[in-house]
């Protein structure tokens, strides 16, 4: 998953874009979630040799990605991080499913094929959808959301709680492995040994570090109940509407097959 | 090791999200009863300690790559298992979230795999009575051994989870016993790894602060108390629900159907074009074929020639399907394109 300091980058930059304003900004974040999970549902209900069908179904990705204004190509190349597991176990469809389902320009195309397409596809929408929503909502928002959505407390402040040390931990790991690397001339060996005395130094460090936190959080009233998670939330018709407008259009692409009938129309223009 | 969404099936995914949020109602019931105050902000910076710890890894001798920890087990030491299920839970959040590791519908079979089997199943039911039986001060290498052999089970346990769910998915054409065959052993090695840079970090710890690591009942009150049979019960509703979903499953997807058929048989596919099964099957496949019902006139009567068992296919059909998803691609395009300029000046 890459180094410290990419996923140090990572965090605050996905943070930098939440704070922006946008269309999207000013939706309920609830309606953003319902509206992604039920996206992701839709994905994954088609039929596992689906292909053709699903491709409509990326309107909703970069409309979302347009509204919130997050740019396509950071998405994209996070999703193609994404690809390998999906390839990886994709790529046994063709060997065991040799069950011709088409046939492309005199060649007969195997369900193997149709599904290794169809898991890709899925990956792809899937994954952007996810990380869209993040870069629109931000931690803040989304725990907010979570919470009102009923996830148990204990979580929302989990995530918001753990978001923030992340930055702070992540930094001192990434500082102390520096010092390691800059003392062991150059070498980017780590053994067993002194990986496990590194980190046990960190670990210890970092309980220490939270019975300071604990410490402050007493003196500052904290009686072992979180106070609200994250900020206020207000419904508002156009979150209704945005909701029921994702979910009217996600139906329609369901139900009917827009590929097909633009297929068919785009055929019937040709010949 | 994250299951991804394009690999799960809606009911498959939707039954381990609810196995993973019964879960986690039940552990963060059992926190809210802890008074424990202090473990809001342990659990927060240890979840970031194991979020940092992942990546950072060591070399493993002889070979060319490197480990890092799990991150399951080295929590559950510290907080006990409920409390580390809700760390384990949030840190897959977080992944799945920030860096596109499993996704929203996986999140609740990442949860599961990840955070039930090591905190819930092999830390209370492995780990803790063999340091138990270990006595008061366990030597350092039993207690190293006792950890790889604990993250090993866990592990086993979560790739198993991976195969059965993505099998009961019936996404991936993989069969059964090839699948185990090459997660199993896959694990085993990634257990390891992972095992010993558990070890290294508890024996580290164990050197400098042992009241940290040892089992006491101080530590993780009231985690056994009740514990055997409240995860029993669990797992035998798990269990039945899972069993009634899936035989619903297989009754109403083909998909499902076709792989029991070949748990059954032992082939990959059916041959004999005779038989009544592949007969029934190949009705059924021509219903759910990708686009059945739009085959254009003059092709009509072409189809079927190539194959008679699978009268889905058809020419026309697969092209019009083909210039569709390029029509699709290129609008799709093009709604970016339009969107773009408006939204550039308004945020701007």
């Amino acid at each position: 998953m890459g180094s410290i300091e990419g996923l140090l980058r990572e965090v605050r930059s996905l943070d930098a874009t939440a704070d922006q304003a946008s269309w999207l900004s000013r939706i309920d974040p609830r309606a953003t979630i319902l509206a992604t999970m039920a996206f992701i549902l839709t994905v994954v209900s088609f039929d596992r040799h689906a292909v053709a069908a699903l491709l409509p179904l990326a309107f909703f990705p970069v409309v979302l990605a347009r509204l919130g204004d997050i740019g396509l190509a950071r998405i994209g190349r996070k999703v193609l991080l994404a690809l390998p597991f999906a390839l990886m176990v994709g790529l046994f469809n063709p060997l065991f499913d040799t069950t011709p389902h088409l046939e492309l320009l005199g060649q007969p195309i195997s369900g193997g094929w149709l599904s290794l397409t169809s898991i890709l596809i899925r990956t792809v929408l899937t994954v952007a959808a996810t990380l869209i929503l993040v870069a629109c909502l931000g931690m803040h928002r989304l725990c907010a959301a979570l919470d009102r959505l009923g996830v148990p407390r204990v979580l929302t402040t989990q995530l918001l709680f753990m978001h923030r040390y992340i930055v702070v931990l992540g930094g001192e790991l990434g500082r102390m492995n520096l010092a390691r690397e800059l003392r062991s001339q150059g070498t980017s060996t780590l053994p067993l040994a002194v990986y496990g005395s590194m980190l046990g130094h960190l670990l210890l460090r970092t309980l220490e570090r939270a019975q300071r936190i604990h410490q402050a959080m007493l003196s500052r009233g904290y009686d072992g109940q979180m106070p609200q998670v994250g900020l206020p939330l207000s419904w508002h018709w156009r979150d209704t509407a945005f909701l029921a407008a994702c979910l009217v259009v996600l139906a329609w692409l369901r139900a009917t097959d827009p590929t097909a009938l633009l297929g068919r129309w785009l055929m019937g223009i040709a010949t | 090791m994250h299951m991804a969404d394009a690999l799960l099936s809606p009911a498959v995914g939707a039954t381990l999200w609810a196995a993973s949020a019964g879960t986690l109602a039940w552990c963060s019931k059992h926190l809210r009863g802890d008074a424990r105050d202090h473990l809001v902000p342990l659990m927060a910076v240890l979840g970031a300690f194991v979020f940092a710890g992942q990546m950072i890894n060591f070399t493993i001798p002889g070979t060319g790559s490197s480990g890092h920890i799990g991150g399951g087990l080295l929590l559950a030491i510290l907080l006990g298992g409920p409390a580390a299920f809700v760390v384990i839970a949030s840190v897959l959040t977080v992944q799945a979230l920030f860096f596109a590791d499993g996704g929203l519908l996986a999140l609740g079979a990442n949860i599961f795999n990840l955070g039930v089997f090591p905190c819930l199943i092999a830390y209370p039911l492995i780990y803790r009575p063999l340091v138990r039986a270990a006595g008061a001060s366990p030597s350092r290498n039993r207690l190293a051994l006792i950890t790889v052999l604990t993250t090993v089970i866990g592990l086993q346990l979560g790739a198993l989870g991976v195969v059965i769910e993505t099998q009961l998915s019936g996404i991936s054409s993989l069969p059964l016993s090839t699948f185990l065959l090459l997660m199993q052993p896959i694990h085993l090695a990634i257990g390891l790894v992972e095992g010993l840079a558990t070890a290294a970090i508890i024996a580290f710890v164990y050197g400098a602060r042992p009241d940290l690591v040892a089992v006491d009942d101080t530590t993780t009150a009231g985690a056994t108390a009740s514990f055997p049979t409240r995860i029993v019960a669990l797992f035998v509703a798990l269990a039945l629900a899972t069993g009634g979903l899936f035989s619903w499953f297989a009754s109403s997807h083909p998909d499902g159907l076709e792989w029991s058929i070949e748990q059954v048989t032992g082939k990959p596919e059916v041959e004999g074009e005779e038989s009544a099964v592949h007969q029934w099957l190949a009705r059924l496949q021509e219903r759910i074929a990708p686009m059945p019902n739009y085959a254009f006139p003059a092709s009509a009567e072409a189809a079927g020639e190539e194959e008679p068992a699978w009268p889905a296919v058809d020419a026309g059909t697969s092209t019009a399907g083909v210039l569709g998803g390029l029509g699709t691609l290129v609008l799709v395009m093009a709604i970016g394109f339009l969107l773009r300029p408006r939204r550039a000046r308004t945020s701007g």
